[in-house]
């Protein structure tokens, strides 16, 4: 079991015929995901990484069956992808792009409400069910499969807490990156929701950081709604308020929200330990199992 | 990005927002020439990106040319909390007989902008944001629709603003919205918004911060940036196109991701260092950005040592060591210790790589830190 993603995931690949877009078509297609075509406008026609390009999200859906896409599509281009993308019946669209505008997410957001399209990120790394498909940039080497969940807002921290996992001999069944900007789609409840439905997730960790308060939302869903046990992370303990720490979303206010010591008490009123370091996260995680 | 106060109001008052008389001056005889032209009295703002300003004595309300030369000297040239002034804005001084506020914002827990009001403006606009929030009248907006007019019109009675000057503060509030969609604005706002004894309503001050990831298409407002004279490191890391901010410690960090980074940071601190800066190098980087990461950290005068960690997904360990070792090679003596770890992605090769003459190699995030913490303390005592 997992969460989302699986090996029958068919996937579409917005931007394959990119630099980026290309190499890590390769790279899912390496790592067993079933990448069934790409979609870039103008591209009709061509094949890249052995699959068929179309002009767009819909010839793509259409002709090949595909129920996600994966977005690698400039800033300028990504939100117009991201719409592309939520105007077919695809489950699920896995925005990668860095440096979106927030005002362009903002109507984004504002059109996921109508309809059944799951976004996740941008901004972020993508999502993995090990052994089965990834879809996004996760170095697939580093993850095993196994009963623990893992949900971040970041790319590499969540491969540093991974490691560590591994290491010890626990496994995942997915692991998703939420991203760093201040608007996403999948944000941290959606996916505990996703992790607590899932018979085989046995516990969750989840990786936050400063800014916003999606941390401290989903400590309150956790304490009402959670049965799997949790493990947190909450980096930027040291950041300055009013510096944006490289995610767009990472930034203490001036009046003092979004402070790391804000996230990890309400995470911790919630029965939730928060390491002080990524190994502390891995034995936290083993004390749950 | 932030505008500077006189480019705010510049953009303000182009796009029909009533602001005060005023020019941009550098030196005491500029201030004092300028002074003259407006009539007494006058107001010399620093402008720098300094929040509270008055509190902090970069801005002094003057009566003659005598006192416009004092101010002008105290504060061209002042430190404002690490800031140096370079310029300042000489203003008409606007006499009023209430202070309001105006703002445009994005409320990410909404996913929408909101627009807010408030009869309380002034200096403790965010002492009133925290004790008493509803004195701040609030209308989200469907960001596909725009601002409707009686959603301005309601913040407006919402807030209690008083009936001779409502028609007028909804007219900047929308004017205020239009500028924050087609300007990429983050926050965009009026603090004080002054209201006259014949009830004219000015804006004494203004506020317009732009989405960074959107200056490709506000090409004006990118080229403003460039005035805005930042801390010559930040500056350097713009030219570089690192992510990069400056802090007071001696322990170094360069690393790739911004969350990872920020981890790097904390245990830093865990371990009884502080961290100098955070730096993310972003994800694919090849030898040349290592190089210049190493010289921008160096660049720093406080660093005493300097931990390098990557987990590479998209960038592979030994385009990193090969950096590394590229960039400490160019010197006769390496500056200050540092300290280098690997995961992820070719990592063996890239260990294999790395000259430890010249860096300290460490196998896991937390001995990395700890060491750079011991070299950075070692360092400092001598």
């Amino acid at each position: 079991m997992s969460i989302l993603v699986d090996d029958d995931t068919r996937v579409v690949v917005q931007g394959i015929t990119g630099g980026e877009g290309k190499f890590h078509a390769e790279q899912m297609m390496d790592y067993g995901t079933n990448v069934v075509a790409g979609a870039v406008p103008g591209k009709g026609g061509q094949e890249v990484a052995g699959v068929p390009v179309y002009d767009t999200v819909h010839d793509a859906v259409d002709e090949e069956n595909a129920d996600a896409s994966v977005i690698f599509v400039p800033p300028a281009f990504a939100a117009d992808a991201i719409f592309e993308a939520l105007d077919t019946d695809l489950d699920l669209a896995v925005a990668i792009t860095e440096g979106i505008p927030t005002q362009d997410m903002a109507k984004v957001n504002k059109r996921l409400q109508e309809t059944d399209t799951r976004l996740q990120g941008p901004n972020c790394p993508g999502i993995i069910t090990p052994g089965e498909a990834k879809l996004g940039i996760l170095p697939g080497n580093i993850f095993s499969e196994g009963n623990v969940g893992l949900v971040s807002r970041s790319g590499t921290l969540t491969y540093q807490v991974v490691d560590s996992l591994t290491q010890r001999g626990i496994g995942q069944t997915t692991a998703i990156g939420i991203g760093g900007d201040p608007i996403i789609g999948t944000d941290f409840i959606d996916a505990l929701e996703l992790f607590e439905a899932d018979e085989e997730t046995d516990a969750v960790v989840m990786c936050g950081e400063i800014g916003g308060e999606d941390e401290e939302e989903a400590a309150e869903y956790i304490a009402q709604n959670m049965d799997t046990p949790v493990a947190g992370f909450i980096a930027g303990r040291t950041a300055p308020p009013g510096k944006r720490m490289g995610h767009a979303g990472a930034i203490v206010s001036g009046s003092g929200t979004g402070t790391a010591e804000s996230k990890i008490n309400a995470l911790n009123d919630a029965g939730v330990p928060v390491g002080d370091t990524p190994e502390e996260v891995a034995d936290n995680i083993e004390d749950l199992l | 990005m932030k505008l500077h106060e006189y480019q705010a109001k510049q953009v303000f008052a182009d796009a029909g927002i009533p602001t005060p008389g005023s020019a941009l001056a550098t030196t005491a005889d500029e201030v004092v020439e300028v002074a003259e032209d407006l009539g007494y009295p006058v107001a010399v703002k620093a402008q720098v990106h300094v929040g509270g300003r008055g509190k902090a004595g970069g801005i002094k309300l003057v009566e003659d040319a005598d006192e416009a030369r004092e101010a002008a000297e105290d504060i061209l040239g002042m430190d404002l909390k690490g800031y140096t002034v370079n310029k300042v804005l000489v203003e008409e001084a606007v006499d009023f007989t209430n202070e309001l506020y105006v703002g445009v914002t994005m409320d990410r827990g909404e996913g929408k902008p909101v627009v807010m009001v408030s009869e309380r403006g002034g200096v403790n606009i965010e002492e009133v944001a925290e004790e008493d929030p509803d004195a701040i009248a609030r209308e989200h907006v469907d960001p596909a629709f725009g601002l409707h007019p009686y959603q301005a019109r309601k913040a407006v009675y919402d807030a209690g603003i008083p009936r001779e000057v409502a028609g007028d503060v909804a007219s900047i509030l929308t004017t205020l919205y239009d500028l924050y969609e087609d300007r990429d604005g983050s926050d965009v706002e009026v603090n004080p918004l002054m209201v006259t004894a014949d009830d004219e309503v000015i804006a004494a001050d203004a506020v317009m911060n732009i989405d960074e990831d959107a200056l490709f298409r506000q090409p004006e407002l990118a080229e403003m940036e460039e005035e805005a004279a930042e801390d010559d490191l930040e500056a350097k890391a713009n030219e570089y196109g690192f992510d990069y901010v400056r802090l007071d410690g001696n322990t170094g960090i360069i690393g790739n991701g911004a969350g990872l980074v920020m981890t790097t940071l904390d245990l830093v601190d865990y371990y009884g260092g502080k961290p100098a800066n955070f730096l993310d190098i972003g994800g694919g980087a090849k030898a040349e950005r290592v190089t210049n990461a190493l010289d921008m950290v160096f660049s720093d005068e406080n660093v005493d040592s300097v931990v390098f960690n990557i987990f590479g997904g998209i960038t592979r360990g030994d385009e990193v060591a090969k950096g590394i070792n590229a960039a400490l090679e160019q010197f006769d003596e390496i500056p200050k210790p540092v300290v280098v770890r690997l995961a992820g992605t070719n990592a063996a090769e890239g260990r294999e790589i790395l000259n430890d003459e010249l860096v300290t190699v460490e196998e896991t995030l937390e001995g990395a830190v700890q060491r750079a913490v011991d070299f950075a303390a070692e360092e400092g005592d001598q």
